[in-house]
């Protein structure tokens, strides 16, 4: 039994970071529909930028995720005015091989920067809670209550704020949004913007228990697709349903079938799931 | 300009290409030409479904990696001939490539290309962990060179090269009577509008798989020639990676033409040797170049050739000439028959 709530708090800390990317990933696809595959970059990225203001710059820990923030959403607000906006009107395949020269673009800037080796990053909350019978890192617990916390932020902020519902309006009608006199260039700025701060706050979260280096957002990225794809590309409960799926899959995976396989089985439910319903599990505002 | 277009242009390449060896000023020029050709073979094959059939594969890679792997894992741990492993490579490609594309390809747009990503990388992580047939991360070491033909032996980079390079042009050949066949232009037609094509009586899904098919072949085959080239073999041939280096193969030279691909095959691999401080630090310059063409090039070097060649032939004589893009879009309405493949 501890065993078993051990590997449900395992599945909610990966669900909670999964969710983050798969939400931004999801953000965008809603707004531009360009499967952003440069979004685990904007992770990995931010990974590095906390290590650095971190260690090089001795920032603590919170104010290190604020600035790795800032600073991916930066970057995302630029990818979107140099390389996608240009390329709005453009066929299907273009966007999303663009999308591919960024990421590696990215990839080998961080690999410039910071080198190929592997680093580990520094939390203060190394200690361990019981909680009847379950130890559990506080770190983990941590991800836990910041992702979860940040999901519903955003989705107050999408349904309760002007500024959130103008992206809201813009995913299910472009046309539509313009004529009542949304900006599109200022929603899909910000909507870039976002995607990039969930990003960097996932790749903070998550980077302690894990490590930082250049390919680091490879897995996370295409795990992030399967989970939008299962929750319908552009819906914000699909990402995060979706991500809370492949987050327990993955964990009790891991623990009763294979530690080594444990990477292939978001990919196994995908194939199985696609085979069965190709528009996905949920259908969403463009599944 | 004019002799250089059609057979006499071919020919040209072909005679530079044999004379290759000859210019070459030491094996190591050899060794890049030969594994760019074999690289252009897998590129030719995702043009194919990507340029002409418009469904972007980028699991492309892992094809080449199971044709790689077949020739590595029968020539080394069962002993099979060279060349029965390498006859068999395109066909293993092409045999998990009919299961993948029945999935696959009832996917469209983005869902294809995201889940042709995330096949790629259950073939990757699975080369990687199924140890006991693929040496996992250790490799396949001491694959055996493509035995002797005959009195031809390929002991030498340069004997290397010309069976390289013998089975490139036949890649190109076979790819230029598939491009010009009916089966060609019911690709193109599907790429310029399923809806449309299909409502003209072509079976969908018959021709896409069959695209698919093909394309994965091409992979397998290179694969087999990567794997009798190079002569050894880890988990990074199916890396993703290589899709996207193929990528921009393609998309330097031109999405959907015949020279595109094959040009930028050769041409980027070189500009990479040029660029050699750069090496591992390569993608800072082509990602952002990959974004630029994209933008300011979407057609590619030979794409936007043949679009200013079709734009003065329009102004210079009444009889508008077909550019080389709205081909298809004219194909005489017909039932294709994909059963019988012209390749």
């Amino acid at each position: 039994m501890d065993l078993f709530l051990q590997q449900v708090l395992n599945g909610l800390t990966l669900g909670g970071i999964y969710s983050l990317v798969a939400l931004g990933l999801t953000l965008v696809y809603g707004i531009l529909h360009v499967p952003n595959f440069a979004h685990g970059a904007l992770y990995m990225a931010g990974a590095f930028v906390s290590f650095h203001l971190m260690s090089a710059w001795g920032f603590n820990y919170w104010l290190a995720m604020g600035g790795s923030a800032l600073a991916v959403a930066l970057l995302a607000t630029l990818a979107e005015r140099l390389v996608f906006h240009p390329l709005r009107n453009a066929s299907g395949l273009h966007p999303m091989i663009a999308a591919i020269g960024v990421l590696l673009f990215l990839e080998a800037a961080a690999q410039a920067i910071w080198g190929a080796d592997f680093h580990r990053m520094q939390t203060p909350y190394t200690g361990i809670v019981e909680l009847g019978g379950v130890t559990a890192p506080v770190q983990r617990l941590m991800i836990v209550g910041a992702a979860f916390g940040l999901v519903v932020a955003l989705h107050l902020f999408l349904t309760r704020t002007v500024t959130g519902s103008t992206i809201i309006a813009m995913a299910q009608n472009r046309d539509g949004a313009s004529l009542v006199g949304i900006d599109a260039n200022r929603v899909s700025m910000l909507t870039f913007a976002i995607s990039g701060v969930l990003a960097a706050v996932a790749a903070t979260l998550y980077a302690p228990i894990n490590l930082v280096y250049p390919a680091m957002g490879h897995l996370v990225i295409t795990k992030a697709f399967v989970i939008i794809i299962l929750g319908g590309m552009g819906s914000v409960p699909g990402a995060i349903a979706g991500g809370l799926i492949i987050g327990f899959a993955e964990s009790f995976g891991a623990f009763y079938i294979s530690t080594d396989y444990k990477d292939i089985i978001a990919f196994a439910l995908l194939v199985a799931i696609l085979s069965l319903r190709p528009q996905g599990l949920f259908k969403g505002a463009h599944g | 300009m004019k002799y250089l277009t059609g057979k006499p242009g071919w020919m040209l390449l072909l005679a530079l290409g044999l004379a290759f060896p000859f210019l070459a000023k030491n094996d190591y020029h050899l060794t890049v030409m030969s594994t760019a050709y074999i690289f252009a073979i897998a590129t030719l094959g995702l043009n194919l479904i990507t340029g002409y059939t418009g469904q972007y594969n980028l699991a492309h890679s892992g094809f080449m990696a199971v044709g790689a792997y077949t020739v590595g894992i029968l020539t080394v741990d069962h002993q099979v001939p060279f060349w029965i492993a390498f006859a068999l490579s395109g066909f293993t490609a092409a045999a998990l490539g009919f299961f993948v594309g029945l999935v696959s390809l009832r996917l469209k747009g983005h869902y294809f290309s995201i889940f042709t990503l995330c096949v790629g990388y259950i073939m990757y992580l699975v080369i990687e962990k199924w140890e006991s047939l693929t040496h996992g991360t250790v490799g396949i070491i001491g694959i055996p060179a493509p035995s002797a033909i005959g009195p031809i032996a390929f002991d030498t980079p340069r004997s290397l090269y010309y069976l390289v390079f013998f089975f490139l042009v036949l890649a190109v050949f076979v790819m230029g009577r598939i491009a010009n066949s009916l089966l060609g232009r019911t690709f193109m037609a599907i790429r310029n509008g399923e809806a449309l094509a299909e409502a003209l009586g072509m079976p969908l899904m018959r021709n896409k798989l069959l695209a698919f098919m093909l394309s994965v072949f091409y992979a397998g085959l290179a694969g087999g020639l990567y794997a009798g080239f190079v002569r050894f073999l880890g988990p990074g041939v199916a890396g993703v990676e290589h899709s996207f280096d193929m990528t921009m193969y393609m998309l330097v030279g031109g999405l959907g033409t015949l020279l595109g691909p094959l040009l930028g095959a050769l041409a980027v691999p070189w500009l990479t040797q040029y660029l050699q401080f750069l090496q591992e630090f390569r993608f800072i310059v082509f990602g952002p170049l990959l974004v630029a063409l994209v933008i300011f090039l979407p057609h590619g070097i030979v794409g936007t050739w043949l679009g200013w060649r079709a734009r003065r032939a329009a102004a210079a004589g009444p009889a508008p000439a077909p550019a080389a893009r709205s081909a298809a879009a004219e194909t005489t309405p017909t039932d294709a028959q994909p059963g019988a493949s012209r390749a």
